[in-house]
């Protein structure tokens, strides 16, 4: 087994004076945010799974839930109590809503042997994401760096970026799949969130935390019932996420982790991954950081109209490195080697973060079962072996 | 207005000049379809040129940097988008987005002699950074081109080639791997003219541009004349979406081609030349 990462977590903060919202006043927090405009999306149970959709009140989250996850397996069940965000996470990611998988960019029109661009409009939809976890603050950052702080901006994503209100939920509940604490993204929020909840169940008591880490965040919080938080209050949360950083359900070495990468480039450890790997793409269409897009032409039948669609795309399809004369990485073995030398390496190199945010969504939904954070392990091992040699 | 600003709308331009140049390239010369955009690039930067209803694919620009009135691109038809684009007449609207990329760098090899190597269509890239520097030809020491294509029929640019050839000032020589008809020059690939070329590899700065293996041999043999791995500079290809560094398709270990180059020097590229 690989040791227990070390685990720094942030104590929370008093001089942000943490409130208490009863679980009774929570709606009030939703409505008072409808009430400003925005539209609430947050988990909601579609299908058997948590998904990211509209909420209309907190009737509308999955109460009493939870969810079971394993290498290739997930599970909704009835949990004992009614925690609101008793959840890990869904398939999806909140990337739907800043990045999403299907975008016109432009249609065209033809006229007398020439044609017109119109382009779409960058929308700013306002929408309030209900139960970010902190994995996922940490993959909205690395869409910001990927996406607004390069030399060319998505002017798309900048636009829905602005409209977003961010209440975040800590952690109390990592998933088997979770490995947050190695990334070090979680279990605790520390920036990027208008509001930060950690939801804490006494026997008799059942109440979230606040911490606000805007204005607006601030302001909504005078709008609603709260009181300023105990001692005794803020204790058994920061106990709750200290407990929640030690049960990780999975750990990942990130101990030059980058270079691990790089001078293992033609270890054959490659070859036994990629015989298990289907390159369905699974793993990248969950990723809360996977960017990358290709861009469709089409026409309507009569050919006066054209349009080109931007959707999401995934280094695990052949036509991906396509030029003249075939595809540049032509074998399972390149394309998996290029995934994950991309997310766990190359990433610090492009952007200064990890590709990587721990959320274990890749080892959830592969269909056969293939774990990032064993495969890294593998890596590490079957170096050590051929340094034996 | 964003429409103008935004990188990944194409802007209308037209087909002024369209001529043949062997029997599955051509060249096209487009100016803006509204007289007001001008268009300025440097040599080895690339647009992304839009077919309507086709397609989109990145071109590298191949006209004269000093005199940006206008793009020319010379292609090679290879695919659905390029073979539409061998379809297109003067007067024809075409889409344009760029210049992206980074150009040979030029001015960094002042002083030096300049070596170009082109494989095929290859040298269509390379002409704008031929044309910068014999525009400032007193800058640099011995300019030699050394060009291989598939057979005598296959060469690009065969007027401007003997123009070139008859200048004092500028070293042209042109091999095929396949003789045909009544060929009388050299045979054989591009890099077995290296060892043999006239310039100083001590003092000198390649451009080369090629399929890639073409490249890598040509890396190889310069190397083995002594020039070191800094000068030598080679033009990239990858699939491309964007062509601004956002789709992430030309992704080649850490450089995106299409911002990071297409231009790189050769330490950079070199562990992942072969990379698949």
């Amino acid at each position: 087994m690989a040791s227990q990462p070390n685990v720094s977590l942030k104590s929370v903060s008093k001089e942000k004076a943490p409130v208490i919202i009863d679980r009774a006043n929570f709606d009030a927090l939703l409505q008072a945010l409808k009430k400003r405009g925005y539209q609430l999306v947050g988990p909601t149970i579609h299908n058997n799974a948590i998904v990211y959709d509209t909420l209309e009140s907190a009737a509308d989250l999955p109460v009493g839930y939870t969810d079971r996850q394993e290498k290739g397996a997930y599970r909704l069940e009835k949990r004992s109590d009614k925690a609101c965000f008793g959840y890990v996470m869904g398939p999806q990611s909140w990337k739907k809503y800043l990045f999403p998988n299907r975008l016109k960019l432009w249609e065209a029109q033809r006229n007398n042997g020439s044609f017109s661009i119109t382009p779409t409009e960058p929308q700013t939809p306002r929408y309030a994401f209900i139960g970010v976890r902190p994995c996922e603050l940490t993959a909205i950052d690395v869409l910001d760096r990927v996406l607004l702080q390069g030399s060319y901006v998505d002017p798309h994503y900048q636009a829905r970026r602005k409209g977003i209100f961010i209440l975040a939920v800590n952690c109390t509940e990592p998933g088997s799949t979770c490995f947050c604490a190695s990334m070090d993204t979680g279990p605790q929020a520390s920036k990027g969130f208008d509001l930060a909840l950690t939801e804490v169940l006494e026997k008799k008591r059942h109440y979230f935390l606040a911490e606000s880490g805007s204005k607006l965040g601030e302001e909504i919080l005078r709008e609603i019932p709260c009181q300023p938080a105990a001692e005794a209050e803020i204790d058994s949360a920061a106990k709750a996420l200290e407990k929640a950083a030690r049960s990780m359900g999975r750990t990942l070495d990130t101990a030059g982790i980058k270079e691990l990468i790089a001078d293992n480039f033609d270890n054959p450890f490659w070859d036994r991954v990629a015989k298990r790997c289907l390159s369905c793409a699974n793993c990248t269409m969950v990723c809360p950081t996977c960017f990358c897009t290709t861009v469709e032409d089409t026409t309507e039948l009569a050919g006066d109209k054209a349009a080109r669609v931007r959707r999401w795309d995934s280094c695990f399809t052949l036509e991906f490195t396509y030029i003249h004369g075939g595809s540049v990485r032509q074998t399972v073995m390149s394309r998996y080697r290029q995934w994950m030398s991309h997310k766990l390496g190359r990433w610090y190199d492009q952007f200064g973060i990890s590709g990587c945010v721990g959320c274990g969504r890749c080892i959830t939904w592969c269909p056969v079962g293939i774990d990032i954070t064993e495969e890294a392990r593998a890596l590490r091992e079957s170096k050590k072996r051929s340094e034996l040699k | 207005m964003a429409a103008m600003s935004d990188p990944m709308v194409p802007v209308i331009y037209r087909v002024e000049k369209f001529q043949k140049e062997t029997g599955d390239t051509f060249t096209m010369e487009l100016s803006p379809a509204e007289k007001k955009s001008v268009f300025r690039f440097k040599p080895g930067q690339f647009n992304m040129l839009y077919v309507y209803g086709v397609g989109e694919v990145p071109i590298s620009i191949s006209g004269d940097p000093t005199h940006p009135n206008g793009i020319t691109h010379t292609t090679r038809a290879v695919g659905s988008v390029t073979d539409a684009m061998n379809k297109l007449k003067p007067g024809m609207a075409i889409g344009v987005r760029g210049p992206f990329g980074v150009p040979w760098p030029v001015e960094e090899a002042y002083g030096d002699d300049v070596i170009f190597v082109a494989g095929g269509i290859g040298l269509a890239p390379l002409r704008p950074a031929l044309y910068q520097v014999l525009s400032q030809r007193e800058k640099f020491g011995k300019v030699i081109l050394l060009y291989g294509t598939r057979t005598p029929e296959d060469i690009l640019y065969k007027k401007e080639l003997e123009n070139w050839r008859k200048r004092f000032d500028l070293e042209v020589f042109v091999t095929v791997d396949r003789a045909t008809g009544d060929w009388r020059g050299n045979v054989g690939v591009v890099t077995r003219m290296i060892p043999r070329s006239p310039f100083d590899p001590h003092n000198a700065t390649a451009f080369v541009c090629g399929p890639e293996a073409m490249m890598r041999f040509t890396a190889l043999a310069l190397m083995d004349r002594g020039m070191p791995m800094e000068n030598i500079c080679l033009s990239m290809e990858r699939n491309m979406k964007c062509g601004i560094g956002l789709c992430g398709h030309c992704q080649m270990g850490v450089p995106f081609i299409c911002k990071d180059g297409p231009v790189f020097r050769l330490p950079r590229v070199r562990h992942i030349l072969e990379e698949r």
